[in-house]
């Protein structure tokens, strides 16, 4: 039989690795906020002739009308999206009408949104409280649904460390794929952030319900050996339901169009590392537990990752 | 048991004909006398198009605000909104301070925005007699309601009011802003305490304004005019004067009326502006978004592709996987498919991109919910049991982990779905709604549609002439 849970440093070690570099571009690069959470416009125009101007000339328009810090890039082939502080809808109607005497041809509007500076800092402390909020819930949940084992609280926390290990992964990819593709955390970022957590737990409760049933039946089988049996019973389960989940979201990324592609890449990696880290950590930070294996973890030349 | 899972068949039937019936495109919905209601996609903002104009109380951090003066405020804003002629505009409060304004397709969003910050903040200002000949109708004053930060918005505003000349000259304004600049004049009453106005016209056909205020307001108004018998009662919209009437007498009744030499018609503008124009609180604008028809159009086309791909595959993955299982299951997930789809439009919920996406996310919900049976059904098998005890024991051992893994989703659903509705953020919200229907929907046809169409097919099938059919 697979054996999983004794190779678990093994696979705390391996999750060290994958959470690391995104710490690192973290405290590199920030997180790439969105005018959701800093305040600002960003305004969205297709321009009709498909040949839109260089990123510069409308950074120069900008300037010229006395807007602060645009930032313009190009997107598909027609489009500009232009980054810039707070404007209001009278500027942002001089701005469109200048764009169409100076780069000469018809252009069409695909988006304008404006955050005033205030609101996004509340939003940005909402959203913490939200995940904070949605863990307490969940780990209240998990402690009622396993009233019926010892240690049950040990679930409900096993559950959020694995669901802290997604968060960590999902925020340290968003860092780096924000320095390199222009991605910026937003409130769809939020979103999903917030449903990969739903779905770590999701993951995890799955390989606890089959140790809460096999500790009932095999009473005399170590706690070890226990988890270990629980993690492969339900591996099937896993695997085809990991594939399930995936083949959709790769629908949605292959033909789900530009719109939603960064909300569907960090679902896909995010629920990924759900399944993840519910049968290589959730289960054997259990068994750490019961071992109480830290008190031998500065002692001998053993590691532990997390 | 024979009779009971026919039974649910019946009803599993009956339900996925009014879900087919409800799903079809050209659905002519329910009129009947006691019911009235059509089935149709709403679609969100990032589909179809459109503006998005999130308010905020344009009073200092510390000011409480009233529930009921957000809802006024609210309500107002819809009147004016609808009165712009557009299909489905939401108006709604957000939070404590905000109001949420949803106008889809919309051609000119600078317009209805403009239409929509006409903040209309009434005021009764304290005006002293000797003050009054410095002071003229269409002037801007200062008062001492929302101090520091609510001048800007009334400039910002430039709200033309036009009403009530009284048949004076209106000067001009930097003449009248010389004179009382730096006068802040105290405010008395708002449009809050008002509960309504209305033309009327006494004995000699004199036109008058009738003011009819709120208990509160009565109660301020009774106290302010007894000892304030010879001054005048600013009335103040948007910081500009509209009109000054002289209190007569004490007014102890809440009702009061504005005389002066008014035409009919000036008297129905005044009444209009009291009424609607009666912001009780001054809005800003904090968030405004903006989504032209193209890239809607474009983004719902291609989710909508990219979902029935997703369901072809999983389909394919579940029969070629599990096999005859496999194939009721996939059976399951069409009743899924149409019954969500159902549900979203017999509410309605609001379709937006990321709702699309929640809805595509289901399914693999959905079928995470028939995979945890089968590989259970698969494990008892192998251990000996006849089909149909395998069947039950895999449900009913499934069932824990079916339950307490959908309730963490769900519980994560209801707190994006608070989290979406404290900020305005329907985008967020439409998730929520649609990540938490296709759980609940999930929970039923994996679990009932599923279990009685294999109890059926096992009565008409041999199991021990066919294992290969199990996948084993």
């Amino acid at each position: 039989m697979l054996n999983i849970v004794g190779k678990r440093y093994w696979f705390f070690a391996l999750s060290t690795i994958v959470i690391i570099p995104g710490i690192i571009a973290i405290i590199l690069w920030g997180l790439p906020l969105a005018i959701d959470f800093t305040g600002g416009s960003i305004l969205e125009v297709r321009f009709e002739s498909g040949t839109p101007p260089a990123p510069a000339q409308v950074v120069e328009l900008y300037d010229d009308l006395g807007v602060l810090d645009p930032i313009a890039q190009s997107a598909d082939v027609t489009d500009i999206i232009v980054r810039s502080k707070l404007i209001d809808e009278a500027t942002k109607a001089l701005i469109l009408e200048e764009m169409e005497t100076r780069f000469e041809g018809p252009l069409t509007l695909l988006r304008f949104d404006s955050v005033g500076p205030s609101i996004g800092i509340e939003v940005a402390q909402q959203a913490a409280g939200a995940i904070g909020l949605a863990a307490l819930f969940i780990l209240l949940y998990i402690t009622y649904a396993f009233r019926g084992v010892p240690n049950a609280r040990r679930f409900g926390i096993a559950a959020i460390i694995a669901m802290l290990h997604d968060v960590a992964v999902v925020i340290g990819v968003e860092a780096i794929l924000g320095h390199y593709l222009g991605w910026e955390v937003d409130a769809l970022f939020l979103t999903a952030l917030l449903t990969v957590i739903g779905f770590s737990v999701h993951d995890s409760i799955v390989v606890f319900d089959r140790i809460r049933e096999n500790q009932r039946r095999h009473r005399l089988l170590k706690f070890e050996q226990l988890v270990n049996h629980s993690i492969v019973q339900t591996l099937d389960r896993s695997i085809n339901t990991q594939l399930t989940v995936m083949l959709t979201l790769l629908a949605l990324l292959l033909f789900g169009g530009v719109t939603t592609r960064h909300f569907v890449t960090i679902l896909l990696i995010g629920v990924f590392s759900g399944t993840y880290s519910s049968i290589f950590n959730a289960a054997p930070i259990l068994v750490v537990w019961e071992n109480r294996e830290w008190r031998s973890w500065f002692r001998r030349k053993e590691r532990a990752a997390a | 048991m024979f009779k009971s899972h026919y039974r649910r068949f019946v009803f599993i039937l009956l339900i996925m004909a009014s879900a087919i019936w409800i799903v079809l495109p050209d659905n002519p919905g329910i009129h009947l006398s006691f019911l009235d209601k059509d089935f149709e996609v709403v679609q969100g903002l990032d589909l179809q198009g459109g503006l998005r104009v999130l308010l905020e109380a344009d009073l200092p951090e510390t000011t409480e605000i009233e529930p009921e003066q957000l809802n006024t405020a609210a309500s107002i804003i819809e009147k004016r909104v609808n009165a712009l002629g557009l299909t489905e505009p939401v108006v709604q409060v957000a939070g404590s301070r905000r109001i949420l304004a949803e106008l889809p397709g919309i051609g000119n969003p600078e317009e209805a925005i403009a239409t929509i910050k006409e903040t209309g903040l009434l005021e009764f200002i304290e005006i002293r007699y000797e003050d009054v000949y410095s002071l003229a109708p269409g002037q801007r004053i200062k008062t001492d309601f929302g101090l520091e930060e609510s001048d800007d918005s009334a400039e910002e505003t430039a709200t033309p009011t036009p009403a009530s000349d009284e048949a004076q000259p209106t000067p001009s304004e930097e003449e009248a802003v010389d004179t009382s600049e730096d006068k802040i004049f105290h405010t008395v009453l708002t449009g809050a305490h008002l509960k309504g106005s209305g033309v009327g016209q006494d004995e000699i056909g004199n036109f008058s304004v009738a003011l009819e205020f709120t208990e509160e307001g009565g109660e301020i108004f009774t106290d302010y005019t007894a000892t304030h018998i010879g001054d005048i009662l600013g009335i103040v919209l948007d910081k500009q004067l509209i009109s000054f009437p002289e209190i007569q007498q004490a007014i102890p009744s809440g009702q009061a009326r504005i005389t002066g030499h008014f035409s009919r018609e000036e008297a129905n503008n005044l009444a209009i502006q009291l009424n609607y124009g009666a912001l009780p609180i001054p809005l800003k604008v904090v968030e405004n978004k903006t989504v032209g028809p193209t890239l809607g159009q474009d983004s719902l086309q291609k989710s909508t592709t990219a979902g029935l791909a997703g369901l072809c595959v999983v389909m394919a993955f579940m029969a070629l996987y599990y096999r005859l299982p496999g194939l009721l299951a996939d059976l399951a997930l069409l009743c899924y498919a149409a019954i969500t789809f159902a549900l979203f439009k017999t509410i309605p919920v609001t379709l937006t991109l990321p709702g699309i996406a929640g809805f595509v996310l289901s399914i693999g919900v959905a079928v995470d919910a028939n995979v945890l049976i089968f590989e259970r059904l698969k494990e008892e098998l192998r251990s000996g049991r006849n089909l149909r005890t395998a069947i039950d024991l895999g449900f009913s051992r499934a069932w824990p982990s079916i339950r307490d893994s959908n309730i963490s989703t769900l519980i994560t659903c209801l707190i994006l779905y608070w989290f979406g509705n404290t900020f305005g953020a329907s985008i967020v919200k439409g998730f929520s709604i649609t990540l938490a229907l296709g759980v609940l929907v999930s929970l039923f046809t994996a679990i009932t549609v599923t279990r009685t169409l294999l109890h059926i097919v096992l009565d008409n099938i041999h199991f021990a002439e066919h294992p290969r059919w199990f996948g084993i």
